[in-house]
Order: C-alpha cells, then structure tokens, then sequence
C-alpha cells in the first residue's frame, strides 16, 4: 500500500496498527538518461545526491550528506555517494536511514534534499524517485516521483517534523537550484 | 519466504532470472548440464564448467572456490533444454579432501537476482562421493521447478556425466579437472616469505582447524568507523592488521586472507527474548566477527562509538536550549513592553521553564542511553578474556600463558564525566601500531595538579610496569621480551616487578654506556630484519638475533642520551613497529626541551597516556575529550607478580 504522494500533502507516520515508526528510510534512485544524438549509446554519468539537514526550532544543528555521513548523534545514517545512479531501475541508490527512536529531543524536523552534483537538470535523470520506507519491514510508505523533468538541479523533497509524541511527514516537491545542500538553504528555510 | 527443501522435494520458481549459490567448506568445482525431455545431456558443449563456464542462458565459475554464484536465465535456453542440473565435484589435487564425507555439507540456495532466496537445501548425509548433483531444475508443463537432489558418485564426474548420458563422459571429466587444475595454479600467487620470526609469526598456535582459531586480520569495521574528527588526539582506528599466512611450510593456503575459514563462525550468544517494549537483555559478545574475542573486540568499540554519539546528542541538546533562552531573554530585554509590570520578569520565567523542560527530556534520553550501556558493560566485562580484563578481574587470577597472540591489548579506560562510572576499555590493536609514551610531566588535568612531580613521576614508572606486564602476559612465552633503559636508576624501586620476577633477560641498562649499547642492539635488528624482509631473504639472518617482538621502555628520556642515542631512538619510534620492536617512553617533554621542535615527530608519532586521570583523548566520531585512566591492581593485590612470576616460569621452561 503505497502513497503516491503529491506537493505539499501530509502523512503522519503512524503505523497503521496505531503503534509508531521506529525507523525510516529516505531512498533515491536514479538513472542516467542516454544522450541523443550520433552516439546514442553513450551515457553521461549523473551524480544526484541525498541529504538531510537536521532542524532544531529552524535553525540548521546537524546535516547528513557524502561528507558527513552519520549525524553526531548517531541517529541519522547515510549509506554513502553513489556517483553513477542505478543500472537497472527499482532500487534505491543513495539512502538515509532515520532512527526515529534516537533523534535528539531539541531536533523538531529533518529535510530532506536531492541536489545533482553534476549539474545536469532533472530533465536528463531517468526513473528519479525518492520514497520513505519503513525501514522495520520494508514497507514502502511513500513515494514521490521526480518526473516533470524541469530544469532545475536540486528538489526539497520532504521533511519529517514532530507531531505530539510521533512524526510526520511532508512532501514537499519544491524544485530548486544548488550543486549541494548548502546552495539550498534559503529555499529550505520557508518550508520549515 | 524460503523453502528449505530436502532431499527430493521440489518447489516452484517464481522467476526466471536466478541465482545459484553455492558455499562450502573447501574449494569445490560447479557447473551444471543442460538436459532434454529425457534429461539426456547430448555432449561436451551441453555442459557448462570452469574450462567452458558459459552458456546461453547459464553461466558458471571458472575456477573452483568455496562460495560459487552461478547465473541462470531460464528463459534464454535453447527450447530444447528441459533440465538444468546443477553438479559440485572436489578439484584434484594433493592435500585435499577426497571425499564430501570428509567437509563440511555444502549449501546451495536459489535466489533471485535481489538475493531473495526462494529456496535452499543443505546437502547432508554424503560420505565417499567425490562428485554430486546437487539441484535440478526443470521445466514441467510450461512452469520451472527446482528439485534438491543430492546424488552423489562415488566414481567423480566421470560416473556422474555418464549417468547422464554423456558418451564420452570420462574425457569430459578430465578437461573439467584439467580446466580447474590450471585455474587453481593460474589463480594463486606465490605467497610472500616471511621472514622467520617477522611480527606475523604464530608458531604456538596449534594446527588451524574449520571454525576455530581467531582470523589473523581485523574487522571490516566498515562505516562503523569513519574519518576521524579533528580532536585534541584522535585515537587510532581499529585497522585490519597485515594478513599472515599461517600454514608456513605446509600446503598452499588458498583461503581468502581475511577470512580464515570458510565455515560460518559459531553464532553469537542469542539474547533471551524480551518483554515487548523493553529494550533486548544485552549479551557479551552481540556483535560481528569470526572469534569470541573478535566479537568482543568490536561490541567494546560499538560500545565506544554508541556512547560518544548518545553523549554528542544529549550536549547538543543542552546547548540548543541554553543558547534558545538566551535569545529569549535578550528579546525581552530590548522590548520595551516588558519594563511594564509583571511581563518581563513573566516573559524570562517561561523561558528558564522551557529551558529546563528541553534539558530535562534530553537528560531523560541519555540516561535511557547510559542505562542500556551500563547493563551492557556488566554483562561484557566479567567475559572479557585477559587481554581486554582489567586487573580486578578474576580472569588474571585464572591466567595461563597464552599460545597465540591476542587481537588487541586493553591499556586504559575512557569515560565521560556524563557518566563518570561508565568504563570503555581502550584497546589498542596488536602487535602494536605505535609505541606509548607514558607523560610523567605535568598536565593540565585536576589530578596532576594534585600530585606532586615525585609521585607523578613514580605513578609513570608503575604505569609502564603494568603495560609492559600486560604485553608479555598475552603474549606466547618466547615472542615478546623487554628492554628497560633507566640511565640514573631513578626508577630502581618502580621496576622492581619486572626485574625481580625474572622475565628481563637483562637487567635495566644504566649511564651513558648502557644506554647505548641496548640502542646500538635494537637498531642493528631492526636495520637487519628490514633488510631481510626487503630482501626476501629471511633464512640470511643471523642465528643470534632474538625474532620475537622487543619492548623498549625508556625511563627518564633525555637523561643520558647523547645526539647519536637520541638519533638513534627516533629511528626505532619511526621504523621500529614495522619489525616488531615498540618504544615505551616514560618522559616529561619538559625535560626534553632543548631539542626544541626537532622532536615534535617523536612526541606524535607516539600514543599518549597519562599515569593519573587525564581528558586528552578524543573519540573519532564526535571528538569528545574522554577521560583516560591507566589500569591499575587492586589495592594490595599481587595478580601483577603473580602472573609475571609464571610468565617468567613458562619462559624459563621455553629457554631450556
């Protein structure tokens, strides 16, 4: 049972037995699309990356990206850069493992990004994808298509906040421009 | 969901594209043949092995191995194909097994290309056969199954291809083995020489069997451990000590370096199951590796690693709150309504009370944290073998002089002052990767500052005595010896177990003279057994050099060293650790200060402790400063002498 979820739509993240998440799963995926042209086959390689930036009342405490790849308090992972993007299509190339149970108390919200390092514009990615994954079962729980192919290098894709004594999420789509995390910052900030 | 099939049971594929794998205990050869309706296999080119490994649709290994994955695609065979049977022999050769009666059951499994395993079957109860046919698969009524089979032949392949119908099944046979005879010579490079007695030597340890011995290299730590954060000392990484190849003299040893044994290891203690809600009872041991002490080695540096970030979380909590009020308190006090009546001093109450509620959930949080490591530590600590034992613990009463080098040695404690009582073992990793050097200056630490430089100065000479005790109780009697240079004898009194238990094969050396006849000894082994190892000519070094690991300590450094000596050690600091000699310094830097910076490299290039509780060792992940303390004995306890007393027993008895 997966939500197809659409800009600005919220899902609290609740199982559906009432218990809550314990551990979620930000995934990425990605293809390099083929280039037109005499040498069709030949491909370029897309480096899109994953982030999250760590929030605490709006102001930026921690962020997980390729440099730094588990927060300082251990509860957000980063399983490492893909450079290349996926082969085949489906699974996800670059995740970040969220342990709901271990964020500190003062974090109150986690964004989550997606930049091309490389440049290219989300119009030459292929089968782009970004999901929540309840990670304890494997449970898709959303997904969110980064079709649209406009030309923008980086989307904010959603965030998790507090809601009472469980999380939420929201998806937020907001297309934007920035090689890493930090070019985003002032499109991030609004959303908080 | 996986079938666990048995002999002869059978099971339906749900896709096409599949994976076999194959693990056993030794190298074995797999392959498969294709056959028709009948399961005829009609010639050599319907056989898919290592000297012809692919097919369409199938595609085997091209030598034998222990772990095969062989590629199927069902839907790419010839339509003509209605069986694919998938075969495991033993590879010729001498000094291997001859029959599967004599390894372990193999194990096959088919998964799909996730790695999903759809079904698996462990092949039991064979005994003389060299040869088997472990799976079928097969098409029945337009659908792909798989049968476990199992059908050993006691003949080899030859039996098994002409069961099948192979004509001429017995030269097929033999290009098979030929084909894997030459993988197997192509694949394996000449092993280095090691020199005798080079740092990897074990001969103590007893002949290497299927599932015990610890694995001569470390942990793949993997990202439990990344890049160190800057600190004030950044502790080394646990790193993979250099491979050895233990079988020195006897049959090639193909196996992976880093895996001695094929077998999986004995599984970890299982946790008791746990009440819903409770978080899992803590076991010692509830972590990777191929040994106990692997095990422990690397829940002790989760242990370090999940502590420092619980800690990092609860600070950065506490800071975010303080520095929240703050910015409250200021906006109070520029706004100009809150000098009216109550609605300041209300305005700064509330707050201090969200302060103080932040503070008080992150304390909660942390003490969950702490409570759970804590629970863990006393479990872990009573099983920890002597290497990673604190003295109290009644292990070292039990000791015994061990046969083969441990995985890493405990020199200290670390805690936090979160949780002053929440001891982490340091382990360094053995044999050593850099020496110590024991700080008998004054530091800027609440206990040195309560100590005078006499007693500092003694608690260093003890300290040094206790490591250096430690390094020759966990090592095998003949491989480790000590070296002490004490140029005016002003550690007589401290050195007394050492010297008194007999386990120096020379007294400590004293003035000038001594000094540098023991420097001139240490640099002439490590120049000679670098050059042997560059050489490659091991056999080459002289009789009388003693090949097992050297200590060096070196009280009171610069007192009596003159430039040459001086020289001298900074070349055993910097190549000594390669050849197995280590430096233990006990030294105040302060007293070396007329070098100028001309020894900086030596000071880092060594791992500073402190004989009193100190906070200059940070953790690699967050860069905390954590409090070390040496290991001391109990108050009135002899377990030091004790144990250097059969030390120096089991040594003399060696020496005979």
């Amino acid at each position: 049972m997966t939500v197809n979820m659409t800009k600005g739509q919220a899902i609290s993240l609740q199982k559906s037995d009432g218990g809550t998440l314990t551990s979620v799963r930000m995934g990425l995926g990605w293809q390099a699309a083929p280039r037109r042209g005499l040498f069709g086959s030949r491909t370029r390689e897309i480096d899109l990356d994953a982030s999250a930036v760590l929030f605490a009342d709006k102001q930026p405490v921690d962020v997980v990206f390729f440099r730094h790849l588990v927060s300082d308090d251990g509860s957000v992972k980063h399983t490492g850069d893909n450079l290349v993007g996926g082969a085949g299509s489906g699974g996800d190339d670059e995740a970040i493992l969220v342990d709901l149970q271990r964020v500190p108390v003062h974090i109150d919200q986690i964004v989550f990004t997606v930049n091309s390092f490389t440049g290219q514009t989300f119009q030459e990615v292929q089968n782009a994808f970004c999901r929540i994954v309840d990670e304890t079962n494997g449970q898709e729980l959303a997904r969110y298509t980064l079709d649209g192919g406009g030309q923008y290098t980086a989307q904010i894709m959603a965030k998790v906040h507090r809601a009472g004594s469980g999380w939420q999420m929201t998806a937020l789509g907001n297309p934007a421009n920035g090689r890493t995390f930090q070019d985003l910052m002032p499109s991030i900030l609004p959303h908080l | 969901m996986t079938a666990e099939l048995v002999r002869g049971q059978n099971h339906t594929l749900p896709q096409t594209r599949l994976e076999i794998r194959v693990s056993a205990a030794s190298p074995v050869v797999a392959g498969a043949t294709l056959g028709d309706e009948r399961g005829t296999v009609h010639g050599a080119e319907w056989v898919a092995h290592p000297g012809s490994p692919q097919l369409p649709g199938l595609e085997v290994s091209r030598q034998a191995a222990a772990d095969h994955r062989l590629a199927v695609d069902l839907d790419a065979l010839s339509d003509a194909v209605h069986r694919v049977t998938v075969f495991l022999a033993l590879p010729p050769g001498s000094g291997r097994p001859v029959s599967f009666g004599a390894v372990a059951a193999p194990f096959v499994a088919v998964t799909g290309l996730d790695g999903t395993e759809i079904a698996t079957f462990t092949l039991t109860g064979l005994d003389a056969e060299s040869a088997v046919t472990a799976l079928e698969l097969y098409r029945r009524q337009g659908v792909w199954k798989v049968r476990a089979v199992g059908q050993g032949y006691a003949a080899g392949l030859a039996e098994m291809l002409a069961d099948q119908g192979v004509t001429a099944a017995a030269e097929l046979a033999a290009s098979i083995q030929g084909a894997v005879a030459s993988g197997l010579a192509r694949s394996v490079a000449p092993p280095p020489r090691t020199p005798d007695g080079e740092r990897v030597r074990h001969p103590a340890r007893p002949a290497p069997s299927a599932g015990s011995g610890p694995p001569d290299a470390g942990p793949v730590t993997g990202d439990r451990h990344p890049a160190p954060a800057p600190g004030s000392e950044p502790l080394a990484e646990p790193s993979p000590a250099p491979a050895a190849d233990t079988t020195a003299g006897g049959p090639i040893n193909y196996a992976h370096p880093r895996r001695q044994t094929s077998a999986p290891p004995p599984p970890p203690p299982a946790a008791p199951p746990t009440a819903p809600g409770q978080p899992a009872q803590p076991v010692a041991g509830d972590a990777t590796g191929w040994s106990m002490d692997e095990r422990l080695y690397n829940q002790i540096w989760g242990m370090f690693e999940d502590l420092a970030r619980a800690v990092a979380a609860y600070r950065s909590a506490v800071d975010f709150a303080e520095s929240r009020m703050d910015q409250e308190l200021e906006r109070t006090l520029s706004d100009p309504r809150s000098r009216i009546g109550g609605t300041g001093d209300r305005a700064r109450e509330e707050a201090r009370a969200r302060r103080d509620e932040l503070t008080t959930r992150a304390r909660e949080a942390l003490d969950r944290d702490l409570a759970q490591l804590a629970a863990e530590s006393a479990v872990v600590e009573p099983a920890l073998p002597a290497a990673y034992a604190g003295w109290d613990n009644p292990v070292w009463h039990g000791y015994r002089v061990p046969m083969e080098i441990p995985m890493a040695l405990r020199i200290g404690d670390l805690h936090l002052p979160e949780r002053a009582d929440l001891r982490i073992p340091l382990l360094v990793r053995l044999p050593l990767e850099r020496g110590i050097w024991i700080d008998s200056g004054r530091t800027a630490s609440d206990a040195a500052a309560s100590t005078d430089g006499d007693q500092l100065r003694a608690a260093a000479v003890e300290t040094a005595v206790a490591m250096a005790a430690r390094l020759l109780a966990v090592y095998p009697a003949d491989e480790f010896s000590v070296h002490v240079i004490d140029p005016a004898g002003s550690a007589a009194g401290g050195l007394a177990p050492l010297v008194g238990s007999g386990v120096l094969a020379v007294p400590p050396a004293a003035g000038a003279g001594g000094v540098a006849s023991v420097l001139a000894h240490l640099t002439r082994r490590v120049d000679l057994v670098q050059m042997a190892v560059r050489a490659g000519a091991a056999d080459s070094l002289p009789p009388d050099l003693d090949t097992g690991e050297q200590l060096l300590i070196v009280n009171d450094f610069p007192h009596g060293f003159d430039d040459r000596a001086v020289t001298q050690l900074r070349y055993l600091a910097d190549e000594g650790p390669a050849v197995g000699v280590h430096l233990l310094m006990i030294a105040d830097r302060e007293d070396a200060r007329a070098y100028g910076p001309v020894l900086d490299p030596l000071w880092r290039s060594l791992l500073r402790i402190t004989p009193v509780a100190d906070d200059h060792l940070a953790d690699p992940w967050v860069g905390h400063a954590w409090t070390y303390e040496p290991l001391r004995a109990p108050q009135g306890s002899r377990v030091l002498q004790q144990v250097l007393a059969l030390v120096a027993a089991a040594r003399r008895a060696g020496y005979r």
